[in-house]
């Protein structure tokens, strides 16, 4: 949680001042029963009635400093805490934007969102309590501490001595409570992996006629939830019932010492009330430390669980910049191995290839060959283990990230829209894109009469995830995307599986005649995809078992062969 | 209607009675105890009067019950806690698991048609704030009402006058209480409004994370985040703040009650009325009366926040339901013949999409369903498979009426591989296992065989026990796919749903499944959505369709013959080669 604590730096005005109107107002709550005493004591032992009018108004008077002094902290302390966590909001979605895909992966999306909603908000209650209550419990406590000594220092012992019991009990019941907290965040996660699980499989689970299944599953999932939480509850609910214990017998403790004290006249009558009345006070804040407590320990769990998403370092950062040159080869790879770092078996292996710029290179292969593996190296979505991948001649280590990335246009496999308009939708790599940039983009993905037939053309409103349209109207949209940005490089990573002969034989052919000195890369299953590429890589088990054009392939390339004739291909 | 939803939400609490009893008589036992404290408090002060004057037999006696008296309070306290803990948790847990049985009843129009944060938020935050709205909520109200009740009962059972001026300044409490938790309200729900948009906004960027991360969109995303954000923080503060004014204001007013309780109480006895252990009773039961319209007031923002979250629960409850099948016949050992007749469909009224739709399918006949992207043959299988319903004519498998029988035998004698795949988070087993009732491990590894799964599933680190979910890197697109397929393979059902279900597998491994398929589909009826000609041209019937409408029927050779658009597509595939 400590970590954390520079998000206060910003607030550090309010963060003093608030607390600081807080302690006034305690202050003047602790006056109240020394002027009651003063009444009992003074008032009612010589009958003045206009002396006790008087101690009466001097109660309300404290009341009302007492409120304005309140509020001032409580806007305070709602501000900042607000502020803090719309702070922490912003930096920890930027954080996740920074991170790789595999990265987010360990989180899993409904952690994620979680985090960001349900952890924060805990403490943002935190630094609310923080302001509002910090200062003010242990001060109340001490305060009537302080003031009991000045009525009686004997008497005062017994404040001394419960207020560390109090505390041990606190310190047992939340050391105890603490790692369960942390259990049900973990296990609350799993009940929305399982709601995310369902949303996005809603047509398998029908189809498999699973829904008593996950209902089942579902069931069981939370019903660990409230295991857990009964489990805590009962750890919990000993703690108010324990203090009242406490600081009970140390009300019978006043009362017996105070009654010989009395006898000897070392101590009023009034005094005693007015002992009774501070450990009742005590007694009150620590109701509220308690709950204190809790909600600090909630906020230690979750930030924890915020930090491990802030501990957490992109794969990839920037380089130190790159020198470009003109004759370079558009892409370039030298001895180019890659793992994903789980068995030490290579997925690509001596990966050398060079590509001239405005050629277009197919790649085929078998599933788990390392198609995608391979092209996701040129826009840096990944680190080679061996070898280097040269841009322009550049090492694409020593780019920017956003500058490599802005030289490049792909459209992965599985492609996202999002909500907002189609133009939205194709600017969002180029938002400074011309009316031309765009229309021409889509003319080249096939798209005209998928916008045509939309009603308000590119305006048209797009729903999360493109629900509202075809799989292949998505991808002839994405393709348009990556278009927009005017790429040096294009990269269709099987992006076109969803779309019929017609369309997807006019596609390449528009690239081809409508993009000069673009680099195309193009992956696919079909031979036919790519048969017209100018040169082809052919991909097998993570190592390049030829580069040639089709024709050639066709007679040295076994492997080659075999794709064509199970895909009914001619020469 | 929030008194509507209130009821509604304690329905919930009914089954969990026998506890609420037990809760409502320790709060009782609990408050009466609490409130005797005091009195006995009191009494014991008064055996001390002053100077050699104090009766010390008397105030032992005092005191030692005054110990009872709180060990009870503790005892019924703790009891109090522990009991309610479990009706809140169990009261949610079930919520909870009716908000998503229902999700598994509710139309894929509405599924479809819902942002899925949307759906998160409230299966997951809006049952966490009930949760949280019940706990604190019905614990301190109960209790509080009861303090409430039971200190009145005792002041005015000591003095009467005094026991009235509390009494006069409690409605100052109420109005004070109930302003600020109306104004509160408002911001609460509009809070919780914009922080589901939030949530739904992140989740969607995470999951395009990927096409972020390519397009550099990474700023853009982050504005349109800070100002979401930026909302949240205008109408947090708000909320916060006007919710952080209770406690003052109420303070406030108990110092007023205290005061005046002092000084009426100082006259008293002046005026030798009362005695000055009565006046500390008092004095303490000054500080008990205001506490709990404190915390009253405390717990109806959480209320609010619990009810405004319960709407919206109840909101997605009292969604149509897909109609009920329950008394329907299931279908039982189908011939495979499918039969669509005139058949209307669309997914918006004004736009017209499937119209006059007629199909004879023979059991064990191949149908291969060919066409442009948008051509409808989606929403062929969302009307074979029932996700939707027609909107006239009629779909029959084996001579029944579709909407006659259930759907979920409808459903299961259909196998269905979609281009999307689907995994859950669990192991290789369980998730080809998925249709399947409890089939042994054998029959697993059979269907993975079947489905050319089993070779890459052993190479797996733990084999068929490895983890694995959905948007798990570590497989491949294609090998996600042999699972799906797996998963089919091993119920073996009487009709086939292939939805360009192999578009993602590499051509050595798709001959294998091709041949797989082409064994199972033997005897049996099948719908194959691809694009690859192979596939198409060892089809028994081929639809042609375009924009909604199935334009051309027939075999591969008889198409071709017509010189149709099927020939034309058919030529392009050539053209080029």
């Amino acid at each position: 949680m400590l970590k954390l604590a520079r998000y206060l730096k910003n607030y550090i005005k309010e963060v003093i001042i608030g607390p600081f109107f807080k302690l006034i107002e305690a202050v003047f709550e602790l006056i109240v029963p020394l002027v009651m005493a003063k009444i009992i004591d003074v008032g009612i032992e010589n009958s003045d009635k206009s002396y006790i009018l008087k101690m009466g108004g001097v109660m309300i008077l404290l009341g009302v400093v007492g409120l304005c002094c309140a509020l001032i902290c409580q806007y305070l302390a709602s501000r900042t805490s607000q502020a803090i966590g719309t702070d922490l909001r912003n930096d920890v979605f930027s954080k996740i934007g920074s991170l790789s895909y595999s990265q987010l992966d360990k989180f899993g999306s409904a952690s994620l969102v979680n985090r960001i909603i349900s952890d924060v908000n805990q403490l943002q209650l935190a630094v609310a309590m923080l302001i509002r209550l910090v200062v003010r419990v242990p001060f109340l406590i001490i305060g009537a501490t302080v003031m009991a000594f000045s009525i009686n220092t004997e008497l005062a012992v017994i404040f001394v001595v419960i207020i560390p019991l109090v505390a041990l009990s606190l310190y047992l019941v939340m050391s105890r409570s603490v790692p369960y907290y942390k259990r049900i965040q973990k296990n609350l996660d799993g009940v929305s992996g399982i709601v995310r699980e369902n949303l996005n499989g809603v047509r398998v689970i029908r189809a498999f006629s699973g829904q008593d299944r996950e209902n089942i599953r579902f069931q069981k999932a939370t019903d660990i939830v409230m295991e857990e939480n009964i489990r805590v509850g009962r750890i919990s609910a000993i703690l108010n019932p324990v203090c009242y214990v406490i600081l009970n017998l140390a009300i019978i403790a006043i009362l017996y010492f105070g009654g010989g004290k009395v006898y000897d006249g070392a101590v009023s009558q009034g005094e005693i009330i007015a002992l009774v009345n501070y450990m009742t006070q005590i007694s009150l804040a620590l109701v509220v430390m308690a709950n204190l407590v809790v909600i600090f320990t909630k906020a230690g769990a979750s930030a924890s669980r915020v930090n491990e998403i802030f501990d957490e370092t992109p794969d990839i950062s920037d380089g130190n910049g790159a020198t470009t040159s003109e004759n370079a080869p558009a892409v370039e790879f030298k001895d180019v191995c890659f793992d994903y770092g789980n068995n030490g078996e290579y997925e690509l292996e001596g990966i050398t290839f060079s590509v001239r710029k405005g050629e277009t290179i197919g790649i085929i292969g078998s599933t788990g060959s390392g198609k995608s593996t391979l092209i996701n190296l040129i826009p840096r979505f990944y680190d080679t283990a061996k070898g280097e991948v040269f841009i322009d001649g550049a090492n694409v280590k020593d780019y920017i990230v956003s500058e490599l990335r802005r030289k490049i246009g792909i459209v992965p496999q599985k492609s996202a829209l999002f909500s907002g308009t189609v133009r939205e939708n194709l600017t969002i790599g180029n938002e400074n894109a011309s009316e031309e940039t765009i229309k021409k983009a889509i003319r080249i993905a096939q798209a005209e009469d998928i916008i045509e037939r939309m009603p308000e053309g590119l305006e048209t409103f797009i729903a999360e995830g493109g629900r509202n349209l075809s799989g292949g109207q998505r991808q002839r949209l994405t393709i348009a995307r990556a278009l927009v940005r005017e790429p040096e490089i294009l990269i269709l990573d099987d992006s076109s599986s969803a779309l019929d002969y017609v369309t997807d034989l006019n596609l390449r052919k528009a690239i081809k005649e409508e993009t000069d000195n673009m680099t195309v890369f193009i992956v696919s299953q079909r031979a036919n995809a790519i048969k017209n590429s100018d040169r082809i890589v052919v991909l097998d088990d993570g190592r390049i078992s030829a580069i040639g054009k089709h024709e050639e392939l066709l007679k040295t390339s076994d492997v080659y062969i075999e794709i064509c004739k199970s895909q009914e291909v001619k020469g | 209607m929030k008194l509507k939803t209130l009821k509604r939400l304690l329905s919930y609490v009914k089954p969990y009675t026998p506890l609420v009893v037990i809760a409502f008589i320790l709060a009782a036992v609990a408050v009466a105890l609490t409130l005797t404290a005091p009195i006995i408090t009191g009494k014991a002060v008064d055996c001390i009067i002053g100077k050699g004057n104090v009766d010390f037999e008397l105030m032992m006696k005092y005191i030692i019950i005054l110990f009872f008296v709180v060990i009870g309070t503790a005892l019924s306290n703790w009891l109090l806690g522990f009991v309610m803990n479990k009706i809140s948790h169990g009261t949610v847990r079930d919520i909870r698991n009716e908000t998503f049985s229902k999700f598994s009843k509710l139309p894929l129009s509405y599924i479809d048609h819902t942002p899925k944060g949307d759906t998160m938020s409230v299966i997951i935050s809006d049952v966490d704030s009930i949760s949280d709205g019940i706990i604190q909520g019905f614990t301190q109200l109960f209790t509080g009402i009861a303090t409430i009740v039971g200190t009145l009962i005792f002041m005015f059972g000591i003095n009467v006058k005094i026991a009235l001026v509390c009494v006069l300044i409690t409605p100052l409490s109420l109005v004070v209480a109930s302003t600020i938790s109306k104004y509160s309200y408002k911001f609460f729900s509009e809070q919780t409004e914009v922080r589901g948009e939030l949530g739904g906004y992140i989740n969607e960027m995470i999951s395009g994370q990927k096409t972020i991360q390519a397009f550099s969109y990474k700023e853009s995303s982050e504005k349109k985040f800070k100002e979401i954000n930026g909302r949240l923080y205008k109408c947090g503060v708000k909320a916060q703040f006007l919710s952080a004014l209770t406690n003052p204001c109420t303070r406030f007013v108990n110092g007023i009650v205290y005061a005046a309780v002092g000084v009426s109480g100082a006259f008293a006895v002046v005026g030798g009325a009362l005695s000055v252990g009565f006046l500390s009773t008092f004095l303490a039961y000054a500080n008990q009366y205001t506490k709990p319209f404190n915390e009253i007031s405390g717990v109806i923002t959480e209320l609010q926040a619990a009810l405004s979250g319960a709407e919206r629960v109840f909101a997605l409850l009292d969604e149509k339901e897909e109609e009920s099948d329950e008394n329907m016949p299931t279908l039982e050992n189908p011939d495979g013949s499918v039969s669509v007749e005139n058949v209307f469909f669309s997914y918006d009224k004004n736009v017209p999409l499937i119209e006059d739709f007629n199909l004879k399918v023979n059991p064990g006949m191949r149908v291969a369903i060919v066409g442009p992207t948008g051509c409808g043959k989606t929403t062929l299988i969302n009307l074979l498979m029932r996700f939707y319903d027609v909107n006239s004519g009629k779909i029959s498998v084996s001579g029944n009426d579709i909407t006659e029988i259930t759907r979920d035998s409808l459903r299961s004698n259909y196998g269905m591989v979609l281009q999307e795949t689907w995994l859950f988070k669990g192991t290789i087993r369980d998730n080809i296992a998925y249709g399947a009732d409890n089939p042994t491990d054998e029959e697993i590894v059979e269907a993975a065989k079947s489905a050319y799964a089993h070779s890459f599933i052993k190479r797996l680190p733990d084999g068929y026990d490895t983890v694995i979910s959905d948007d798990d890197e570590n497989i491949s697109q294609g090998q996600k796919q042999l699972l799906c397929i797996a998963r089919v393979m091993l119920i073996k059902p009487k009709m086939l749903i292939l939805d360009e279900a192999t578009s993602s597998i590499d051509t050595m491994t798709e001959i294998r499944v091709q041949k797989a398929f082409n064994k199972i589909m033997e005897g049996r009826t099948s719908f194959v959505i691809a694009h690859r000609l192979s596939t198409i041209k060892e089809a028994d019937a081929i639809l042609v369709m375009k924009s909604g409408k199935v334009i051309e029927i027939g075999t591969h050779d008889e198409l071709i013959k017509k010189a149709g658009f099927y020939s034309e597509l058919y030529n392009s595939q050539y053209r080029q080669a």
